[in-house]
Order: structure tokens, then C-alpha cells, then sequence
């Protein structure tokens, strides 16, 4: 069973914490990703979809507080995993985690491991969350021009930004799509 | 940035000339890059001296689709992932979310679960072999690979009712118990596969030209493949064995007997062969599931069966009385959800799983209990909590980071792909390397758009 | 029934169309412009069980300028539409375009921020595959059906 041991820190601690994991022989950083806990249900609050009632007209609490404090918007989780080149044993595995504000700014782990840098940028790409000590960061999963950060809460899910066709801003006479303006605009 | 020869060769041009690269673009619209993604290589001749990737042409927003949808709901869009293999995924998903709830499935229905993924994983090294066969000119091989793939397609098709996009598991267990005559027609089709995977050996594994352009490229270190987090057999082809089935077993793996292939010297030929190796593991590993599977409850006589039409007006006048020895015939569609999947491919638990279709064409708490399974923001509950959970997937260790706020539907769902960390890596694959040599490398990457960009 | 239909200079050009769209409908060169699950029922089309060979049109040609047929086969995202729209200015006409998969006709259930809903609101489509995937058989159908009104086009010599 795959049990990481969870630990929480402060954000400027994460680079010490990854280093000094790394030292302990942590040689495989598994997984980055990054939580938006901006729209949190917080346990007893009336919500459409919070129907815990069944057949036998038992009611369970099934919130619970949110995890992160409340200044906090985003929690970046680092997953690494201790590997024995030899054996292919996996010795142990650490979830790191660290709630990091509105502008968020973290040191980056490229140093430590390469793969750092795809996974920083699409947690970039993603959420917004900006990293330092890296070479410029850019996009990974969409294009360049796009604006805003989908996985973000407040992102709504069908708002598109074509590059070419309808709603893309381009002249209707543009050969490069075939309907005329389209009745919705997305804003 | 443009890096002269010099930065690399350390030798300097001939006086009055001078080194230079030039910029070439390979895809994303590339008959060799499996589905789209884009190279732009800086190139000396024909030796590549730089490589930069850029993904994100299959982004489809799988994540924040999952934060939309409720839990059950998700599985189609898990199927799409790595469409190669959508039985490991949707087991993949399914099992991270059974974790957090706590639920465990029984006995037959994790069998069940092991064997739909090892066909899948089957039907992805098909692939992966078959089209970077392709890629080098072995168009035969490619055929007969395609041609055991479509057998196993049919079998799928008969289990789950679709070829590829299968959405089979569901919170609980899969959607229906195997078909009486699944076992049979496995055996058969094994046997037929044996024969063809035997054929592509015989045609590509000593053969020159295949030899020549798959040992000694795309080597990777040891060092280099655990410092990208690489898993699967890239990573196996380097010589560590580490695989998710062995190191954390999960569903019922630590009762089976199989091996994991180990390469030496991390080139293409090495990740060939452990796919070939594993194809025939995985077979391994169905024969051995269909032999130890506890029983369902088949066996019956067609007195025991009344339409489900008969359940349906019998339940609403109320005669119920003798319905619960019965089974519904129902349409072909609806079979293996009913009486006999009940607590061998389903857990019982009604607030995770449909009742059994007799249930629920039967007697009212049945109804209700349906109902309230697939109302919207009524459904399957997950508990608050955060978790994650790994498979074995096609290329590596598949993972799910799931964390749950309660409701009927997932709060974040990160899906951790093991060909992006592969495609992270391809810089160190390719640099120093030949043109020609993309090919047979990227073949062997096995790069899924789906999983890659989600 | 209007003049020139009847006339002997319009058998002639009917006749050269109906032989010019037989000789087109089977020799389809394809080009397959694979993005996602689609490709592999495309790949399952064109291997030995479900063979394309048999419609004329096996060979796929891997780049516009010598292709025909454009069969966009799945998803197609916004990153991706402007490389589609370039590939398909690039093909010489006579040119027609397959929307294999639901996510080509109209987005399928993709309905996000990165998927286009639909090819036909960046090129004109001649057929409509839908299903995800679609099965082999529906293909072929659908393809048979293109073929019917290739055999259809009016060429336009002599008009």
C-alpha cells in the first residue's frame, strides 16, 4: 500500500526540506501539483449538493475543515520517493506539503531534479503558482497567448480563447473560419 | 539560444569557415509522432545538437472536467487518458477514489479487475511495438500486431460492450460480472496471440537492419532516468526493477506468479524486447487469474430466469414474494449487473453501487436505492480527505491524487501520467545522436497524447 | 429541364465527370491527421481485419501537398486548430475533409477551454464520422459514403 508520510511547511522552508530530503536519499521526485482551495465547503454549510441522507435516515458529516489556513489559497504538494537502483524497493515516500497565498512565490527544485522544470511549469501553467531560481518560466499544456489560469476556481470551464475560427477576435470575412459572428460571446 | 558545434565538439572550425546550426521542425503534424506533439531540433548536419519539446496540442482539460462531473461519471473521461490501455486507467481511478471511501471490492471482482487491466496492458505494447515497427519499415510486423490487437479488441468488446473507450470499473467494482464464455474464448485468443507475437520475433529480433537502428540509440543512465522520475519499462530497460505491482501490490498481484523483465543498457532494443517479455507476463497473469477466480453465480437453469418485464409488474403489484430466487433476463447490455455480480464483482455496500437490476425492477427500496445512486448531487459520497494512489499503467507508475471535500463530486483530481516525465527526458535521449535515430527512439517512448496532456 | 442539359456538349462534360469522379473516389489518398483515440479504430481500419485497401484507399500520404482526402481523426484542441487550418490551405484541391470522431464534429463531450467545438467552424467538412470511437464498420460506411459523392463533383471543364 502506497502510504507517503505527509508532512507540512512553510513555504520558505520547501527548498531546505527538498535538499535536505534529497540528501537522505530521496533520489525520485514522483509528482508536483498544486490545490485550489478557494472554494471550500466548509462542513455544515448549505450547499445543493450536499445531500448526505439514505435509506435509513442517517445523516453523516462528511466535510471536514479545510486543510489549509484560511489566508492561503493554494497548496503545492511534492511527492518524493526513496528507490534502490538494485532492488527496485521502494524505501519510503514523503508528500511535502505547503500552503502558499494569492501571489505565490516558490523556490524552484530544478536543481535538484531536472524534472522539476516540466512539473513547475505546468503547476505555472495551471494555477499561477510563480517559481524562482529557473530560467524563464513558460507554458507547458497550453498556448502562449492564452490568458488565465483554467485549474484556478474562479475559471470557468467552457470559456474559450480561440486562436482562429468564431469568438477569436478575427475579422468574419477571415478565411480562416466558415460561420459568421457567433450569437454567444465568451468573454 | 543557437549553440555552435564548438560548444560540444570542442573542436573549432577550419580557418575561414565556421560552424553552424540549423533549426528544424518536426511536427506536430508528423506521420512519426504518434498523435501530435512538436520537436524543434537544432541540428549540425545530421547530428542533433539540441532538442526542445513542446507538448499541450491534446490538452482536454481532463482535470478540471473531473472537478465538474460527479465520481462515477468521471470514468469515461479516464478512458481517454492512455487510450491504448483505458482498462488501467479506469482501474487507476477507480481504486484511488475506493481508497478514500474505504471500500475494498471482492474477491471476484478484483480477479476481474486484474485481468481487464492486463489485457489492456497487452493491447498497449501491441501498439507501442507494432507502430514503432512501423515507423522503421516492418510493415508486416505491424500488421500482425494490429491483427492480435483486434482480436483482443473483440474480446473486450464482449466483455465491456465497447472496443477501446471501455468505462468498465465503476466505485465498487466493474459494471458486470464476466460472460459465461469468457474464459474459452480467452484461452483461444491467447493462443492465436502467442503465435503472432512468435512471428514478429522471429521477424525483427535478429534481424540486421532492425538491430542496427535499435541497439546503441536512445540510451539512457540509470542516474538520468530516476533523477526524470521515469518508471515502466524505460525504466526497467536500465536495469532497475522496479514495478508498482511488485513494489506495492495491489488488488490481488501478490498471489500471482509473474516476472518483470529487467534490461542492461537502457537503448531501444533493450525496451523492445521488455515489451515483448511483458506481453507475454501479462498472459501469464490472465491464465493464472482464470484459473484461481473464485466462482460467480453462472450456473443456472432457465427456470431460474423470468423477464424483466415479469419483475417490473410483479413488483409493482407488490408480489415480490418469490422474486428473490429468481434472475431477470435482461437486455444484453444489462447482463452481469444483476443477482450474480451482487457481492462478487460489486461490493453490496448501496451507497457506493447500483442495486442488482432484479432490485431494482423488483421491489421499491431497490427503486429508491437506484435513484439515489445516479440523481444528480445525490450518488456515490466520498468522505473529505486527500490521498493517492499508484498503478502499474503502460509506460510506468499511473497515479491518482485525489482530494475529496465531501460532496458528490471530486474537489481536484491530479492525474500523475509517466510519459511526461519520458518526454521531459528526450532531450538527453536525442542530443548527440543522429536524425535518423528520432524514430526508433520516440517509437520506443511510447508516447500517448492523451496521458501526456490530459 | 434547362437548354444546355440537353444539349450534345453537355453529355460530353457529364460523362468526362462521372469518369473523372470514378477515377477519384478510388484512388483516396488520405492524409490522416491522427490526434488521439480516434487513431487507434483508424489504425484498426486500416490493418488487415476491417482493410481500407479494398476502398482504393490504403496509402496515406504524410504530407498535404500530395493528399486529398484531410481525415482529421480526434481531438482537436485550440493550440492545434491554426496547424490544422494550414494544413488544409496547403492541400491542392480537388481536396474534402473527414471529421472522424464526435470530437471533430462537434467537440464531443469536451466541452472546455481547449477544445474546439467542432472542425467545421475552422474548415468546411464533407463527412461526418461520429461515435467515440467510431467502429470500423462506420467507418467504412461513412467512407463509402464519401466516395459516392466524390463520384458526384461536378469537375468543371466545360462549364
Amino acid at each position: 500500500m502506497i502510504a507517503p508520510e505527509v508532512r507540512r511547511v512553510e513555504p520558505q522552508k520547501v527548498f531546505e526540506t527538498l535538499k535536505a530530503l534529497k540528501d537522505a536519499g530521496y533520489n525520485v521526485l514522483v509528482d508536483m501539483t498544486a490545490v485550489d482551495y478557494s472554494a471550500w465547503p466548509e462542513p455544515g454549510s448549505s450547499d445543493p449538493y450536499d445531500k448526505t441522507y439514505r435509506m435509513t435516515g442517517e445523516t453523516k458529516e462528511l466535510r471536514k475543515p479545510r486543510p489549509i489556513p484560511a489566508a492561503a489559497r493554494f497548496d503545492v504538494v511534492y511527492q518524493v520517493m526513496k528507490l534502490d537502483p538494485e532492488t527496485g524497493a521502494d524505501k519510503g515516500r514523503v508528500e511535502l506539503h505547503t500552503a502558499v497565498g494569492e501571489e505565490p512565490v516558490l523556490r524552484s527544485a530544478m536543481s535538484l531534479w531536472p524534472i522539476a522544470d516540466w512539473l513547475e511549469r505546468e503547476v505555472w501553467d495551471m494555477f499561477g503558482v510563480r517559481f524562482t531560481d529557473r530560467p524563464d518560466i513558460k507554458r507547458l499544456l497550453l498556448y502562449e497567448q492564452f490568458q488565465g489560469h483554467p485549474l484556478r476556481k474562479d475559471y470557468p470551464i467552457s470559456k474559450r480563447q480561440p486562436l482562429i475560427g468564431p469568438a477569436s477576435g478575427e475579422p468574419a470575412g477571415n478565411p480562416s473560419f466558415n460561420h459568421s459572428e457567433p450569437t454567444v460571446k465568451y468573454d | 539560444m543557437i549553440k555552435t558545434a564548438q560548444d560540444i565538439a570542442g573542436e573549432p572550425a577550419a580557418p575561414g569557415r565556421r560552424h553552424q546550426t540549423y533549426l528544424l521542425n518536426m511536427g506536430p503534424a508528423h506521420p512519426a509522432m504518434h498523435g501530435i506533439i512538436r520537436l524543434i531540433l537544432e541540428i549540425e548536419g545530421e547530428k542533433i545538437v539540441n532538442t526542445e519539446t513542446e507538448i499541450g496540442y491534446l490538452h482536454r482539460a481532463f482535470e478540471k472536467h473531473a472537478e465538474v462531473e460527479p465520481w462515477n461519471n468521471v470514468v469515461p473521461w479516464t478512458d481517454r487518458l492512455n487510450y491504448v490501455s483505458p482498462l488501467i486507467n479506469n482501474v487507476g481511478y477507480a481504486m484511488a477514489v475506493e481508497k478514500l471511501c474505504g471500500i475494498t471490492v471482492p474477491e471476484r471482482g478484483q480477479y476481474i479487475r486484474v485481468i481487464a487491466s492486463e489485457i489492456s496492458r497487452i493491447t498497449d505494447h501491441l501498439t507501442c511495438v507494432g507502430a514503432s515497427a512501423m515507423e522503421l519499415g516492418a510493415f508486416t510486423v505491424f500488421l500482425y500486431l494490429i491483427k492480435s490487437r483486434e482480436y483482443l479488441y473483440q474480446l473486450i468488446d464482449h466483455l465491456t460492450g465497447a472496443r477501446i473507450t471501455t468505462s468498465y470499473t465503476r466505485i465498487g467494482g466493474v459494471k458486470g460480472d464476466l460472460p459465461p464464455d469468457f474464459k474459452a474464448k480467452c484461452l483461444e485468443i491467447f493462443k492465436k496471440i502467442r503465435k503472432d507475437i512468435s512471428d514478429s520475433d522471429k521477424l525483427l529480433t535478429k534481424n540486421r537492419i532492425f538491430v542496427d537502428r535499435m541497439e546503441g540509440t536512445g540510451i539512457i543512465s540509470k542516474e538520468d532516468a530516476l533523477a526524470y522520475a521515469i518508471t515502466g519499462p524505460f525504466l526497467r530497460s536500465t536495469g532497475v526493477p522496479y514495478d508498482v505491482r511488485k513494489a506495492h501490490p495491489y488488488l490481488i498481484y501478490d498471489r500471482l506468479n509473474f516476472e518483470i523483465p529487467v534490461g542492461t543498457k537502457g537503448d531501444n532494443f533493450d525496451r523492445y524486447l521488455a515489451r515483448l517479455a511483458e506481453i507475454e507476463q501479462s498472459m501469464r497473469i490472465v491464465e493464472q487469474c482464470l484459473e484461481q477466480m473464485p466462482e460467480g453465480k453462472h450456473s443456472l437453469e432457465p427456470s431460474e430466469m423470468e423477464e424483466a418485464y415479469v419483475f417490473q409488474d410483479q413488483g409493482k403489484h407488490g408480489d415480490t414474494a418469490l422474486l428473490y430466487k429468481y434472475r431477470a433476463k435482461v437486455d444484453q447490455t444489462l447482463e452481469g449487473m444483476g443477482r450474480d455480480a451482487d457481492g462478487t464483482a460489486r461490493t453490496r455496500d448501496r451507497g457506493h453501487v447500483l442495486p442488482p437490476k432484479e432490485e431494482t425492477y423488483g421491489n421499491i427500496e431497490g427503486l429508491m436505492d437506484h435513484f439515489q445512486m445516479v440523481m444528480w448531487s445525490w450518488g456515490v459520497k466520498v468522505p473529505a480527505g486527500e490521498t493517492y494512489f499508484a498503478v502499474e499503467g503502460g509506460n510506468g507508475e499511473l497515479g491518482f491524487h485525489i482530494v475529496s471535500s465531501g460532496s458528490d463530486r471530486a474537489y481536484r483530481i491530479r492525474c500523475r501520467p509517466p510519459c511526461l516525465y519520458i518526454m521531459a527526458a528526450l532531450p538527453k535521449l536525442l542530443n548527440g545522436g543522429w536524425v535518423a535515430d528520432i524514430v526508433p527512439t520516440f517509437g520506443s517512448v511510447n508516447m500517448i497524447g492523451g496521458e501526456l496532456d490530459r | 429541364m434547362p437548354v444546355d442539359e440537353a444539349a450534345p456538349a453537355g453529355a460530353v462534360t457529364t460523362q468526362l465527370d462521372a469518369a473523372l469522379g470514378w477515377a477519384r473516389k478510388y484512388s483516396i489518398f488520405q492524409y490522416p491527421f491522427v490526434t488521439a483515440c480516434c487513431g487507434m479504430e483508424f489504425m484498426s481500419t486500416a490493418a488487415s481485419h476491417y482493410d481500407l485497401d479494398r476502398f482504393g484507399a490504403a496509402f496515406p500520404r504524410f504530407s498535404p501537398r500530395q493528399a486529398d482526402v484531410l481525415m482529421v481523426v480526434g481531438t482537436i484542441s485550440h493550440k492545434m486548430a491554426p496547424v490544422l487550418r494550414r494544413i488544409y490551405d496547403q492541400m491542392a484541391a480537388p481536396k474534402w475533409v473527414v471529421a472522424f470522431g464526435v470530437c471533430t464534429c462537434t467537440g464531443g463531450f469536451y466541452n472546455n477551454y481547449a477544445t474546439v467545438q467542432g472542425i467545421d467552424t475552422i474548415v468546411p467538412v464533407d463527412l461526418y464520422i461520429p461515435g467515440c470511437p467510431p467502429r470500423p464498420e462506420m467507418v467504412l460506411d461513412g467512407l463509402v459514403k464519401l466516395q459516392a459523392k466524390i463520384q458526384k463533383q461536378r469537375s468543371g471543364i466545360g462549364s
